[in-house]
């Protein structure tokens, strides 16, 4: 079989030096499990080396060289994200991961005493049965500080989002519309620009989770037209500890800070403080400047294999997969059967085998995946699976790759007498 | 750590595991017969009356669960475990153990019961016992079939679902009985 060639994958995994190593009985690394957290190429762990042996200071302080140096890595790092993503330089706040940026306006939200963002009894949250843990109990406990109603969008039995009933879910007391950009299940590209449009008629703000999408295709927040979206580096090449908010700039500018301390105030006198603008107003403490320099070169990574090359080469291999997998006697996979509006995040049933147990044989022959509910419990509920085994792809995987995959379940299904 | 050339100058070269069955050894040092043999015939299960204490536990990395009853008699001034009925959804590993457990702790004195799962607990805990220290197959039965499991830190916690389970559920039902 040949397929496409969108990447020079070859030269790709020679830049990771985690997947030169062996795992289990000295079987070579097979590591699907990018959607959890990618693997990071030498770059970027060379650029988090080169903060700390030549940069380290504390950012945004200091009347010497290596504060400068520092402070320049930080906010090329911000630069070159805000350029990644379309968006002005002032509406990139660095935040510890995609879960601390979500909460971040979550909590934004139940500070402020002015519109847009003030919260309270009678005001709904709009989420969808198909958030990740990380953009679904924020609001249940926004809601429960505020009183306001937690709603939801279901899902059809195909892993998509139903917008039948989008214009009547959506009401004038709607303060926030809060989706997923894609599925971390099921790989679904709910359509976030029409829901945006949608939400924003009614005069509510619309948050994306874009911790599976930034990594995976180009991503415009400006065509998206969102007020919110939230990311973390180390899905995408870059190191942990770093993610992002994007944020419209006339929003931030209202929007109360949620994290206070050092490093985020104008004024402080013992009677109160005054708030310096976005993004600092956000970023209280020394910066994260090794991290947000391992992001910088993540970006960079990406932009030399180019954000469309990496979304053919994942579509190719997850069509790939998916018809590797309906081959399977015994397997279903859940979600679109397509690649149309999906993205590289295969998750699937073996009949008669746990997932447990099929994460188990495959890690013996050296193919690193995930099982249980992916952080998606509501959605897995939704879907009839009590819980799943679930590949994911990047710019590292090979066809062959999925062919061991493919391999390796019908070894899972012999060794408990399955399928 | 051994270096390898695979897959690293050639995309299309070496990624392939090759015949699996080459390498079932440790799979089955994890899944004895035993372990299948509990999981594809549990024993016990199912939820029965009466019961003095019911309990529902989950493991949350993967959302298996089990809902556990414990029935207590007094054998002469001695709490003895009656009964253990349980349902359960979960992998072979949780399964099975849960099978195993109530196997050896229904018709033991509570002490006795809870020796053993404080022994099944140590094993769990020894990431693969050595020759120097083998489990005590007299007090743990079919349970020391577990000790591979206990290689494998994700998989532990499978094994204890069904015996942390039946510890809270018989430490409630000796409450309730006080």
């Amino acid at each position: 079989m040949s397929f496409p060639r969108h990447l020079d994958v070859a030269a790709v995994r020679a830049d990771f030096p985690a997947l030169a190593r062996t795992v289990r009985n000295d079987k070579p690394l097979v590591y699907l499990d990018s959607g959890a957290t990618s693997q990071k190429p030498a770059g970027v762990l060379d650029a988090v080396r080169s903060a700390y042996e030549r940069h380290n200071a504390a950012a945004h302080r200091g009347t010497h060289l290596l504060g400068e140096e520092a402070t320049d890595l930080y906010e090329g790092a911000r630069a070159k994200v805000a350029a990644f993503l379309n968006a002005g330089v002032s509406e990139v706040v660095f935040t510890k991961n995609a879960t601390e940026a979500i909460n971040l306006v979550a909590y934004a939200l139940s500070n402020a005493r002015l519109a847009p963002f003030r919260v309270g009894p009678g005001d709904e949250i709009l989420i969808t049965e198909m958030e990740h843990h990380a953009n679904l109990v924020p609001w249940q406990q926004l809601c429960g500080r505020t009183g306001a109603t937690l709603r939801w969008l279901e899902v059809t039995p195909e892993g998509r989002l139903d917008l039948d009933h989008l214009d009547s879910m959506i009401t004038g007391r709607t303060r926030i519309v809060a989706v997923t950009h894609q599925s971390n299940v099921t790989g679904t590209i709910p359509p976030v620009a029409e829901i945006t449009r949608a939400a924003h008629e009614k005069g509510a703000l619309v948050l994306a989770d874009a911790a599976q999408s930034v990594p995976h295709q180009p991503v415009d927040v400006a065509a998206l037209g969102v007020d919110f979206l939230a990311f973390s580096a180390h899905k995408m090449l870059g190191p942990y500890g770093i993610g992002v908010l994007f944020g419209r700039a006339g929003l931030l500018e209202a929007m109360p800070p949620f994290l206070t301390g050092g490093s985020m105030i104008e004024v402080v006198r013992m009677e109160g403080s005054t708030f310096l603008p976005p993004p600092q107003r956000f970023e209280p403490g020394v910066p994260p400047i090794a991290e947000a320099a391992g992001l910088a070169a993540a970006v960079d990574y990406l932009n030399a294999l180019g954000m469309s090359n990496v979304a053919a080469h994942e579509e190719s291999l997850t069509a790939h997969a998916l018809d590797a997998l309906r081959e399977i006697r015994g397997v279903s996979v859940l979600g679109p059967d397509t690649t149309k509006d999906r993205g590289g995040a295969v998750a699937f049933e073996v009949e008669g085998v746990h997932p447990h147990d099929v994460g188990q044989v495959l890690d013996e022959i050296g193919i690193a995946v995930r099982t249980g509910h992916h952080c998606a419990w509501p959605l897995h509920r939704a879907l009839g699976v009590q819980a799943s085994t679930r590949a994911t792809f990047y710019v590292y995987n090979t066809h062959d790759e999925v062919a061991a995959l493919a391999d390796g379940i019908r070894y899972a299904q012999r060794f408990f007498g399955a399928g | 750590m051994t270096e390898l050339s695979f897959g690293v100058d050639s995309a299309n070269r070496g990624t392939t595991p090759g015949p699996p069955e080459r390498d079932v050894m440790q799979l089955q040092s994890m899944y004895q017969d035993i372990i299948l043999d509990h999981y594809r015939n549990p024993h016990h299960k199912g939820l029965r009356d009466p019961f003095d204490a019911e309990v529902h536990h989950v493991n949350p990395v993967c959302g298996d669960e089990v809902t556990l009853r414990v029935t207590l008699k007094d054998v002469s001034g001695e709490p003895v475990v009656e009964d253990v009925s349980y349902d359960s959804l979960g992998c072979s590993i949780s399964q099975a153990s849960a099978s195993v457990m109530s196997d050896l702790v229904i018709g033991r004195p509570v002490g006795e019961a809870m020796a053993i799962s404080q022994a099944f607990l140590e094993l769990m805990q020894s990431r693969g016992v050595g020759s120097r220290d083998q489990p005590d197959e007299g007090l743990l039965e079919d349970a020391v079939a577990f000790a591979g499991v206990s290689k494998y830190p994700a998989r532990i916690k499978c094994a204890l679902l069904g015996w942390m389970a039946w510890k809270d559920a018989t430490a409630r039902a000796m409450e309730e009985t006080r």
